[in-house]
């Protein structure tokens, strides 16, 4: 390994002999990433048993850096991955940190089954309206009337409001910020990874390479529309949280409920023998 | 706790001896969807795992049951998943990153007649080539077809002890027929049961490469929560696990992976030979279709035809060798099998000619009567 110079507080959690990344300058993954890293290292667990699993995409490239047990899976598949993981082995601390297209589009069906079951999971996902790594297709996420490689003419579907469908399909913690809102993200993410059950935060993000540039937006500016239209209402209802980027980002903790987690129910109806 | 190796005399059908055989390797997760003709073996887990402390699991579909699996053994713990046709085909994928990743698993394909939904309550062995290179990418695998329920039993420990031995993903390839077929199983005592348990990872963790393609075999493989903060990924990757985006580094990971396969084949490989010392006419079958080939070797020799059976217990790697020696000492080679010519093929390309392949197939939805196979012998011998 290369001499690394020790001040960075994160460096301990990096495999730096893999730097530097593969995001592109302006690209916001890098800030979601830090400040999950932040609040892992905030958390007080035992990061040795903490891992963390990712799909395919610019997002999922996260496993590839962090300095834990990380797995890099297939696409949209790291939620049953984990899944595997987390009951095999329940006492790992299991990150999903991936995409929006990964999670919501290929991995749209692992994604509701897993907040269904309440897993013990805290997946982060990066939503950059677009998938990066291709070269800037449509994505589930994709603003309507936006343009993307794959919808040049403009998007005609509707995008999916993230929060509502997690709370929807069961989720138990439910959150939305930006990487500009870096300390609120931080904190959430803490408040995720302490929460026992299926928890969910998504990360607006910037794509500059792949949805900025063809939606006249650099990244400052997708950083100044955080900024002038970001509404912070914790505990607002999750139908009400729609994204409209142009004019209203509704940020916060929308869910933060308790619910007997997928082991919990395993162990009282199928082995109450064996549970401790 | 009940144990886990439910030793003595059984009456049930293969798919149960399988769950049980799974059991008895020490496979302590199971993730699965139901399918018809295995859906058995999953009830069957849901009911016993719990029992032994074991997790079952039924996910939304088989590519996610696939993809618990993997998770499941990279932090530690042995898993399985069983399905058929349409279900084998979700699978793929994964499958593939169980090979790319190494990571042991066993995956049971009790196999109906195709193509899509097929015949779905009835026997077909039209799997094979699918088992063989049904993921994308170049890759060599293991499978393995059983001719009945104990047989089911045996080689589910063993499919469980060549992924460990070998780091890989190995296919139990059995059919309807014998899934549901009831016959009487046996179950040793625990102690009788010879299991490959997994090497955990030892020493200092910056030296530790999980990946590490050694002379002596697969790298002891470290669980998640193990401390050695291991990666694993899909991509194309060196020994500790981190992406290489060249051809040199493809070329390297490609002949580890098939390498550690094909090094080996004499000790993978598992045949059964019936009377074939002076055979004129070699029957080539395996799984239920081997079954309907004992019998006609038997008639076969009744009325005058020197036949004899070679039965595939291992498909995957293929025999190469023991048919090309085969094919030099015989009159003509038959494959039986429930399907239009797949291993068939296999044969006819091993033979390299010194002797003519026939194949006795079937589409699938009912097993070959031994009396089709002997009047095809019948005709051969005539020629």
């Amino acid at each position: 390994m290369k001499a690394q110079p020790a001040d960075h507080p994160l460096n301990g959690l990096l495999r730096t002999e893999r730097i530097p990344h593969i995001w592109c300058p302006g690209c916001g993954i890098g800030t979601a990433f830090s400040a999950c890293l932040t609040a892992l290292l905030n958390s007080g667990m035992d990061l040795t048993k903490t891992a963390m699993v990712s799909g395919i995409g610019c997002s999922g490239r996260a496993a590839g850096y962090v300095k834990l047990d990380s797995y890099h899976t297939t696409h949209g598949r790291a939620i049953p991955f984990a899944t595997g993981m987390k009951l095999a082995k329940p006492e790992l601390n299991l990150v999903v940190f991936s995409g929006d297209g990964d999670l919501f589009a290929i991995g749209g069906n692992h994604f509701i089954h897993g907040a269904r079951r309440n897993v013990d999971l805290t997946v982060v996902c990066v939503n950059n309206f677009n998938y990066g790594m291709t070269g800037g297709q449509a994505a589930a996420t994709t603003p309507t009337y936006a343009k993307t490689t794959t919808t040049p003419l403009g998007n005609p579907d509707t995008p999916f409001n993230l929060p509502l469908l997690a709370y929807a399909a069961g989720a138990t913690f439910v959150a939305r910020w930006t990487i500009l809102h870096n300390r609120d993200l931080t904190r959430c993410l803490e408040e995720a990874l302490a929460h026992r059950g299926f928890s969910f935060v998504e990360v607006l993000a910037p794509c500059p390479t792949g949805y900025g540039r063809r939606n006249r937006e650099k990244p400052l500016d997708a950083l100044h529309l955080y900024q002038e239209h970001a509404v912070i209402r914790n505990g607002a209802s999750p139908i009400e949280v729609e994204l409209d980027p142009k004019r209203a980002i509704t940020l916060g903790t929308f869910v933060q409920i308790q619910r007997a987690t997928c082991i919990d129910m395993y162990d009282k109806v199928c082995r109450p023998a064996v549970a401790l | 706790m009940k144990p886990a190796v439910w030793t003595g005399d059984h009456f049930f059908t293969g798919d149960i001896a399988c769950a049980e055989g799974a059991l008895a390797a020490g496979c302590r997760f199971f993730a699965g969807y139901p399918i018809t003709p295995a859906t058995e073996i999953a009830e069957h887990m849901a009911t016993r795992l719990p029992e032994v402390g074991g997790t079952y699991i039924q996910m939304e579909d088989e590519i996610a049951s696939m993809a618990a699996i993997l998770g499941a053994s990279c932090a530690g713990v042995k898993s399985m998943t069983a399905t058929s046709g349409p279900g084998f085909s979700l699978m793929m994928e994964n499958l593939g990153l169980g090979i790319c990743t190494e990571t042991p698993c066993v995956v049971v394909n009790v196999q109906r007649a195709g193509p899509s939904t097929g015949l779905p309550t009835l026997g077909a062995q039209a799997d094979m080539m699918q088992a063989r290179w049904g993921s994308h990418g170049h890759y060599e695998i293991i499978a393995l077809a059983p001719a009945s329920p104990q047989e089911l039993f045996h080689l589910t420990i063993t499919a469980f002890n060549l992924s460990e031995t070998y780091r890989l993903p190995v296919l139990v390839m059995a059919d309807e027929v014998v899934g549901h077929l009831s016959e009487r199983v046996v179950i040793p005592p625990a102690a009788a049961v010879k299991t490959r348990e997994r090497v955990p990872a030892s020493g200092r963790r910056d030296r530790y490469k999980p990946f590490q393609r050694g002379a002596c075999g697969v790298a002891p493989m470290a669980a998640a929560g193990a401390g050695y903060a291991v990666h694993v990924s899909g991509l194309t990757h060196d020994e500790r696990g981190y992406p290489d985006m060249s051809a040199a580094g493809q070329e390297k990971m490609m002949t580890w992976l098939t390498e550690k396969i094909r090094a080996n084949r004499d000790k993978i490989i598992q045949t059964e030979s019936y009377r074939l010392d002076d055979a004129e006419i070699a029957i080539v079958s395996y799984g239920i279709s081997a079954r309907s080939s004992l019998a006609a070797v038997d008639e076969a020799r009744a009325a005058g035809i020197r036949a004899g059976l070679l039965r595939l217990v291992t498909v995957w790697p293929f025999p190469e060798e023991l048919i090309r020696d085969l094919a030099g000492r015989v009159r003509a080679l038959v494959t039986v099998e429930l399907n239009l010519g797949q291993i068939h093929l296999e044969v006819e390309r091993c033979a390299r000619g010194q002797a003519p392949a026939i194949l006795v197939g079937h589409a699938g939805g009912a097993v070959i009567p031994p009396e089709e196979i002997v009047a095809r012998l019948s005709a051969v011998s005539r020629t």
